[in-house]
């Protein structure tokens, strides 16, 4: 800990005094990225930062001068001046020259970042609570992105891991090299999505879309999260972006295609088949511990007024088909959404089992992917 | 029932100075001084109420990990923290003042409304009692931040909005008529000779405050209502299901907000400007600069509301046009600080704790108001937006800006509320604990924040670890400070001290000097000439 | 205006009152009672909201009341002088000021809507792909009658009702400003016709209003829950009406004080102030008519 302070002493002077770079080792300054364009933007932060630096150690300096030579213990006796318009002029121009200064980088760097124009690859990024959903629009490659940090690291059960709160069960995958544009949309309320490495944030607006983009150099594995208070789990929905060469990003995409086809056609199989209850507790426990607990809480008792408890109450202990409703339909209006698009049936069929028998519930019902099936058919 | 006050030449004599006793005095009044002495204790209690809020969330944030309390409490008190200290410490403290020392600075018997200004006081101990009655309905207290962005308060917020918003309400209706209470008293009832442009710099900062505040509650008002109506009666102004659209709240709110910062700031220009040259013995530089510097950046401050929303995905032209609106309120906010600096240029200071005070606000204020540049480059806006760097900008115009400058108001003019001179030796002590600590708690996250820390978050990953614990250090060191503050005024309200002249500081200008100190409880019955 | 200090020989400073206190009380009843209700009423349950806010709303009334009332018998014995009018004129206008600030928050939702919202949502701008993934369907056209999620309702002409409903405000807001240059003639038995005729005016705008309402939610499905269009619609006109509302009830105070002989040409600031708060009510509800109900 002493060594620790230490560093982030030497570091907070280093950053006044010695290039910018021992900053950035310790990590205390923003990130240079990894793109062509979060080099300018970090170059135009450093350019700023300069040039506030100077303006304050002009200004303090004539300041701390004067404090420490007109002070009435030297027995000066005060001037009497209180006007002069030709330093009043000067001290009006000179900086708004500076800020013209620092406009025109500003406005050339803003000019490129918003441009998404000739993009090769376009990616819906849709932000939900608190999670976030992938969709690579012109393939057929879809899916979710939770925090896999478990919950003993956060409540000091177990050791907090190297990439505590910053690791997700599925990262994005997009290659290097290649414009890649992000369709950036939420669920629910607003969420923000935030890779440093790319100097991109944009916010999550529900109902519309907004677009950014970027153009990774390295391959690698790059963090961020989501930057928009978006309620209690806004700290616990990170992202991960993993930047593959383009043609093992080919690859991979391929494969996830293929992947997603078959679990297509392994849906269709379970639809006939039926699930033991103890496949259903287990997976269901899963689905809800990922999906669910983040409101309904792992113990099922909700938050009394904003989420509600499960246990032993409303439709959990009472009508089937209500209870699948609201999972697979959501309640329009609430935070309750919809789960058709995210969960497969046998998962569907598997949490509301789940929920009908854990904490005490014991209604002995099982809920068959088939029944899901039949439901969302008889629906339409 | 009324009280007629002849044209008399003893009117400032002690024994004139009648006035009503025990609790009725403070319930009904409508004396300028007790309103102004009610506000300033209000504004007190809530602010060790809204800093406590804030060691319990420098508390969670000492170590990464949840172990105090949970994230959705941790949401309300980031909220309860931001609407208290904006809401219930920043500005009533500012309106006590204006209460306080408007009319003894113009020459004027009262404020013009003295029935409203009792009114607009008494609401907000009212408002702030069903505000915080809103974390005990079930759900709990607000949680979606000071700013309240929809659709996070509306159809994903607790019950509790209701009181929120009906609160915001009253509240809004308590500054309204404070407002206008101090435009038609700077009006109507200078003293003669008092012209606009003879007037204290705070007095014509306030005046332009109030102007902002007639502007911008109202509009707050508004966005409320819509929030209420979204959230309960089933419109979508927040809702692009229904033709609306989140992002119209928040230019709504910044419509509000921007100008709302700057209230909390403008009155701190007026202060600084009264104590630095008081202090420096040589008269304020630049004067009328100072006056039309306030007034440009009261006009710009309509016109920069969108740089909160640089990430919203507005068109490029918007960000473009709003971060060069922004950038230009350098260059009057440069002006003032210009003006203090020649101010203390061949003056003949001395550092008496309210001058200690507006120093380090003169180069703290500055500090942030540097921050406030950088962020308002939107292409880097996007990389510190929702950052503590934001954070750390904050809270260096708030805190070392707008506190700082309402504890020198404090010093400065206690001897002239209390009629007995503070401790001048437990000030300086408050100063350099503040001073130290402040910047212990504010000035690190500036690091965090650029190294990747987004603000509102109850837990955070490894990296941050060591700034979070120096900065929740910090944020005890100063807390605990302000207890030398509180023991300092009480001594005052005590009348432990010297007895103070009627002008304890040897340069300071301005009609309230001319009366005895302690302020008699009525002055300037007749009004005084000015020349 | 620092020069009237000279004429006045006196200052006058209004004593202590129990009213403010009373109606901040008022106030906060209101909030917490509306506040409660509110969520009982969201919740379908039941509570104390409605009694709390019934409450606030009678000590408010009680208020008002006395309050004025000390107001009028201080100002009648003669106890107030110019400067003090000067202030409660200057207040009211700095009052009403910050009312046109309120509807300025309405109309900013409205033109947002119109010019950017609902653009957006049908692809304009740089949402293009707003409306390619998320709303395929939709078309943006106002009056917005069919809303992205496919709430349906019909829009409010200008013809008919609410053309001649701003006629009656036009009026009204003349035969007002007759009825006040009556007053300052001295002029009794014309002022009391004319005023009569405004309250007239007054409250049959909103009774026309209240029709209004009724026709939109029974023959044009437009209600509060209909959309963006429904929404600006109903806060612009509801917030209008009740500040008409109000208007009226301090018009009607008006006309008992002068029955009861009040006001002279000097001493009139009561009478002068509701008539500018009709004149502003009036102002607004043209720039609604136009805003609202014809562009
Ligand atoms: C008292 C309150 C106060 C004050 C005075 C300011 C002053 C300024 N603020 Fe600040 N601001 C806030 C309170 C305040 N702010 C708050 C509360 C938030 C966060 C709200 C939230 O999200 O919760 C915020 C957020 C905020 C943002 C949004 C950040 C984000 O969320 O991404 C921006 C962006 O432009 C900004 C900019 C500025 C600027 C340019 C000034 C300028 O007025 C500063 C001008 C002063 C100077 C520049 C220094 C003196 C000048 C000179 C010495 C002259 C020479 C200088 C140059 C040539 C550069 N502020
Ligand atoms: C004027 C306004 C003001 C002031 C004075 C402060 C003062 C402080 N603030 Fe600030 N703060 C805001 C306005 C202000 N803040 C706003 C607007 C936000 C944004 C909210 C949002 O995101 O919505 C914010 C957010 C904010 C955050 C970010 C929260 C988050 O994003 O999750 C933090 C974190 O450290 C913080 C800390 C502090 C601290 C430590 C102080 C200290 O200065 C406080 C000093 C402490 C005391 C004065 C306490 C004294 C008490 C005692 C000594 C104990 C005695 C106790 C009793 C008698 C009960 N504040
Ligand atoms: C973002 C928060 C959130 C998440 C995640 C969430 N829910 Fe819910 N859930 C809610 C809310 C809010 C309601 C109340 C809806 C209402 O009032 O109509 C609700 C209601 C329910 C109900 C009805 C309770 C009753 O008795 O009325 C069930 C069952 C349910 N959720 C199951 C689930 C399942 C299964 C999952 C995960 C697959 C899940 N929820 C995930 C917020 C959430
Ligand atoms: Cu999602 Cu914050
Ligand atoms: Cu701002």
């Amino acid at each position: 800990m002493k060594a620790r302070l230490t560093r982030w002493f030497t570091a907070m002077v280093g950053l006044f005094l010695t290039p910018a770079t021992l900053a950035n080792e310790l990590r205390l300054n923003m990130t240079s990225g990894a793109t062509d364009m979060s080099q300018t933007v970090y170059d135009l932060h450093m350019l700023v930062f300069y040039i506030c630096v100077v303006i304050g150690v002009l200004v303090f300096g004539i300041m701390f001068w004067s404090i420490l030579r007109h002070r009435k213990s030297r027995g000066v006796t005060p001037a009497t001046f209180h006007d002069n318009v030709k330093v009043e002029i000067a001290w009006t121009v000179i900086p708004f020259l500076i800020l013209i200064g620092m406009a025109v980088p500003a406005t050339l760097t803003l000019l490129e970042l918003d441009n998404t124009d000739d993009s090769e690859l376009s990616i819906v990024v849709t932000g939900s609570q608190w999670r976030w959903h992938y969709n690579y629009l012109d393939y057929d490659v879809e899916f979710q992105s939770i925090l896999a940090t478990q919950n003993e690291q956060t409540y000091g059960r177990l050791p907090k891991g190297e990439n505590y709160l910053l690791e997700v069960d599925r990262a994005l995958v997009i290659p290097t090299d290649r414009k890649v544009r992000f369709l950036i949309t939420s669920d629910d309320v607003i969420h923000s999505w935030w890779v440093p490495e790319f100097a991109i944030k944009k916010d999550a607006n529900p109902g519309y879309i907004n677009e950014t983009w970027t153009r990774v150099n390295e391959p690698g594995i790059y963090r961020g999260v989501c930057a928009e208070l978006c309620g209690q789990g806004h700290a616990f929905m990170p992202i991960v972006v993993i930047a593959k060469k383009p043609a093992e990003f080919d690859a991979w995409i391929q494969e996830e295609e293929s992947r997603i086809a078959e679990r297509r056609a392994e849906e269709e199989r379970l639809l006939d088949m039926e699930m033991s209850m103890d496949e259903l507790m287990e997976l269901g426990q899963n689905i809800y511990l990922s999906q669910c607990a983040a409101c309904h809480q792992p113990n099922g008792r909700g938050i009394p007024g904003v989420f509600p408890g499960l246990v032993g109450e409303g439709v959990s202990v009472g009508d089937r088909n209500a209870h699948i409703d609201i999972v697979v339909n959501g309640s329009a209006g609430t935070a309750m959404q919809s789960f058709r698009a995210s969960l497969s049936m046998s998962e569907l069929a598997a949490v509301i089992t789940y929920e009908r028998n854990a904490w005490g519930n014991n209604t002995g019902d099982r809920v068959q992917p088939a029944d899901i099936h039949n439901f969302i058919q008889g629906n339409q | 029932m009324s009280t007629v006050v002849a044209d008399s030449h003893d009117a400032h004599d002690e024994h004139h100075d009648h006035k009503p006793t025990g609790i009725k005095r403070w319930l009904f009044t409508t004396n300028h001084k007790d309103i102004g002495t009610l506000y300033l204790w209000f504004s007190f209690i809530m602010f060790f109420l809204g800093g406590s809020f804030a060691l319990v969330i420098r508390m969670e944030l000492f170590q990464p990990g949840m172990q105090v309390i949970d994230p959705h409490f941790f949401n309300q008190m980031t909220t309860m923290h931001g609407v208290i200290m904006v809401f219930g410490a920043v500005m009533p403290a500012f309106t006590g003042l204006a209460n306080w020392m408007v009319p003894l600075m113009i020459g004027a018997p009262d404020m013009a409304l003295p029935r409203m200004n009792n009114w607009s006081f008494w609401i907000l101990p009212v408002a702030f009692l069903i505000m915080l009655s809103s974390m005990f309905v079930p759900g709990g207290g607000p949680a979606f931040g000071w700013t309240f962005y929809a659709p996070l308060s509306t159809t994903y917020s607790g019950d509790s909005t209701a009181l929120f918003v009906f609160a915001m309400h009253i509240m809004g209706m308590s500054s309204i008529m404070g407002a206008i209470n101090v435009i038609v008293t700077i009006m109507n009832m200078r003293a003669p000779g008092m012209t606009y442009m003879k007037m204290p710099l705070f007095v014509w900062t306030w005046f332009i405050t109030a102007f902002l505040l007639i502007a911008v509650m109202p509009v707050l008002a508004g966005v409320v209502t819509m929030v209420l109506t979204d959230k309960f009666f089933g419109t979508s102004f927040f809702n692009a299901a229904g033709g609306g659209d989140p992002v119209l709240f928040q230019h709504l709110f910044w419509f509000f907000g921007h100008p709302e910062v700057y209230i909390m700031i403008l009155p701190s220009f007026g202060i600084v400007s009264a104590i630095i040259p008081a202090f420096a013995r040589k008269p304020l530089f630049g004067y009328a600069s100072m006056v039309y510097a306030t007034a440009s950046i009261a006009g710009l401050s309509f016109l920069v509301w969108a740089h909160h929303m640089f990430t919203t995905g507005m068109p490029t032209f918007a960000s473009l046009f709003f971060m060069y609106m922004t950038m230009l309120i350098a260059v009057p906010t440069g002006v003032k600080v210009f003006n203090w600096v020649s101010t203390m240029w061949r003056g003949a200071m001395t550092f008496e704790t309210p001058m200690l005070f507006a120093l380090a606000f003169v180069v703290l204020f500055t500090i942030g108001g540097l921050s406030g540049i950088m962020l308002a480059i939107t292409p880097v806006d996007y990389q510190y937006h929702d950052t503590y760097f934001v954070v750390a900008h904050f809270h260096y115009v708030l805190v070392s800006g707008a506190v700082f400058s309402i504890m020198a108001a404090a010093y400065y003019w206690l001897p002239k509320w209390s009629g007995v001179m503070y401790d001048e030796a437990l000030g300086k002590l408050h100063f350099w604990c503040s001073l130290v600590s402040v910047n212990i708690l504010f000035f690190p996250m500036h690091f965090v924040g650029l190294a990747g820390m987004p603000r509102r978050y109850p837990d955070y990953a490894l990296q941050f670890a060591d700034i979070n614990a120096i900065v929740s250090v910090g944020g005890f060191l100063f807390g605990f400070s302000q207890l030398i503050f509180l023991a300092v005024v009480l001594k005052c309200a005590m009348k432990k001290g010297e007895k103070a002249p009627a002008k304890p500081w040897e340069g300071a200008e301005g009609l309230e000097w001319t009366v005895p100190s302690p302020a008699p409880y009525h002055t300037f019955d007749t009004p005084p000439e000015v020349k | 205006m620092s020069t009237e200090h000279h004429n006045s020989t006196k200052y006058y400073v209004p004593d202590q009152s129990i009213w403010p206190i009373i109606g901040a009380l008022a106030l906060g009843l209101i909030a917490f009672g509306a506040g409660h209700y509110t969520i009982e009423y969201s919740n379908e349950t039941k509570g104390f909201g409605h009694y709390v806010l019934g409450a606030g709303l009678f000590v408010l009334f009680v208020m008002l009341f006395g309050w004025f009332r000390d107001q009028i018998n201080e100002s009648r014995s003669g106890l107030y002088n110019a400067q003090l009018g000067e202030s409660y004129k200057q207040g009211m206008l700095w009052f009403i000021f910050s009312e046109v600030m309120f509807f300025l928050a309405f109309f900013g939702a409205l033109f947002y809507a119109r010019m950017i919202a609902v653009p957006w949502l049908g692809g304009a701008s740089n949402n293009a792909m707003t409306a390619e993934v998320l709303w395929p369907t939709f078309e943006a056209i106002w009056p917005l009658t069919t809303t992205p999620d496919g709430t349906t309702t019909q829009a409010m002409g200008w013809l008919g009702l609410p053309l001649i409903n701003t006629a009656i405000l036009v009026v009204s807001s003349v035969t007002l400003h007759i009825a006040h240059v009556a007053l300052e003639q001295g002029n009794r038995g014309k002022l009391k016709l004319w005023l009569i005729i405004t309250l007239v005016l007054g409250f049959t705008f909103l009774a026309l209003q209240g029709y209004e309402y009724v026709h939109a939610y029974r023959d044009l499905g437009l209600t509060l829950q209909s959309g963006i269009y429904g929404n600006t619609f109903f806060l612009l006109t509801g917030f209008h009406g009740l500040h008409v509302t109000l208007g009226a009830v301090m018009l009607t105070i008006m006309a008992f004080r002068v029955f009861a002989g009040h006001f002279d040409k000097d001493n009139q600031f009561a009478f002068a102030a509701s008539s500018w708060y009709w004149h502003f009510v009036d102002v607004v509800w043209i720039c609604l008519f136009v805003f609202v109900y014809i562009l």
